[in-house]
């Protein structure tokens, strides 16, 4: 019986197939071998999906390379999903629930990939917001003064800590896993350090005067 | 307000909202995907997930990875979507 998702999040009854791969992935022998190879297969088949995905922004990344971080993000997310069986509640599809280790493992991968080799930018001196490009001719000094005082912000209102990982990731672009991976932290640990510096500036800007939920209006 | 600033207000001040974070984020993935596919409201059953998406790119890329995933799909025997 197909099982149905509720507005609590939970199924009325576990979907059969997904049942099914319970089943399998728990039992001995044969039948959990051959389970192992289908699931590693679906595993394979998304990670696949993700490079192909990205594959348009990697043109200096070979073929040979990427079918081997497909097969390497399968492999890991296998892992994972076996390690954490008993965490499935059935809220999704066990597919669905899989599939989402498979992408997360190639998604990371590629992202280091994408960055091996790069020095990353950490230091906050010399940076400037905005830096790309003069002002739009639709860009109005209220918005100039904003930027100003969102510079002044991340120079005065956060910590070192927090100024140097919002710089990288928001101002820089570096990736959170590449950053997470640089500082020895999780991605975890450090969206928390962003969220926090976020804030602070975020009450740095409304202290000053800003009315946020104007600028953001047009940020929809 | 030109796209490129609005986009770097969004990267630089977040989501303003209260938000998951990474790992919240990921232990919801699969449901709120489905939930969104199936047609339900999403945001309204799983809170702080569309403001962390809105936050975090890495996130909000495996959520589209995993969205673009499923609907590719042939709806299995049993049904996904409604």
């Amino acid at each position: 019986m197909m099982g149905t998702v509720t507005e609590a999040g939970t199924r009325v009854l576990l979907d059969s197939e997904s049942h099914a791969w319970l089943d399998d992935l728990r039992a001995e022998g044969k039948r959990r071998d051959e389970a192992v190879a289908r699931l590693r297969a679906l595993l394979v088949r998304a990670a696949r999906f993700e490079i192909a995905r990205r594959r348009p922004s990697l043109p200096h990344i070979r073929g040979s390379e990427l079918a081997e971080i497909a097969e390497e993000a399968a492999d890991d997310a296998a892992v994972s999903v076996l390690a954490k069986l008993d965490d499935f509640r059935g809220a999704s599809r066990f597919t669905t629930w899989a599939y989402k280790f498979a992408l997360l493992e190639a998604a990371v991968k590629l992202r280091r990939r994408a960055w091996q080799g790069r020095e990353l930018p950490l230091e906050p001196e010399g940076w400037t917001l905005v830096p790309s490009r003069a002002p739009g001719p639709a860009e109005t000094a209220e918005q100039g003064a904003l930027l100003a005082a969102i510079q002044e912000g991340i120079e005065t209102a956060l910590t070192p800590r927090q100024r140097t990982v919002l710089v990288a990731l928001a101002l820089n672009g570096v990736p959170i896993d590449v950053l997470a991976e640089r500082l020895e932290t999780t991605r975890g640990a450090l969206y928390k350090t962003v969220h926090d510096a976020r804030k602070k500036l975020r009450t740095h800007l409304t202290k000053a005067g800003f009315d946020l939920d104007a600028f953001e209006e047009g940020t929809e | 307000m030109t796209p490129e600033l609005s986009s770097e207000l969004v990267r630089l001040l977040g989501p303003g909202e209260a938000e998951f974070g990474c790992d919240a984020c990921f232990a919801e993935l699969d449901r709120y995907v489905e939930l969104d596919l199936a047609g339900e409201d999403a945001d309204r059953i799983v809170p702080g997930m569309r403001a962390h998406l809105r936050g975090c790119p890495a996130c909000r890329e495996e959520h589209d990875s995993l969205r673009a995933l499923l609907a590719s799909e042939p709806a299995n025997p049993e049904g996904r979507t409604p």
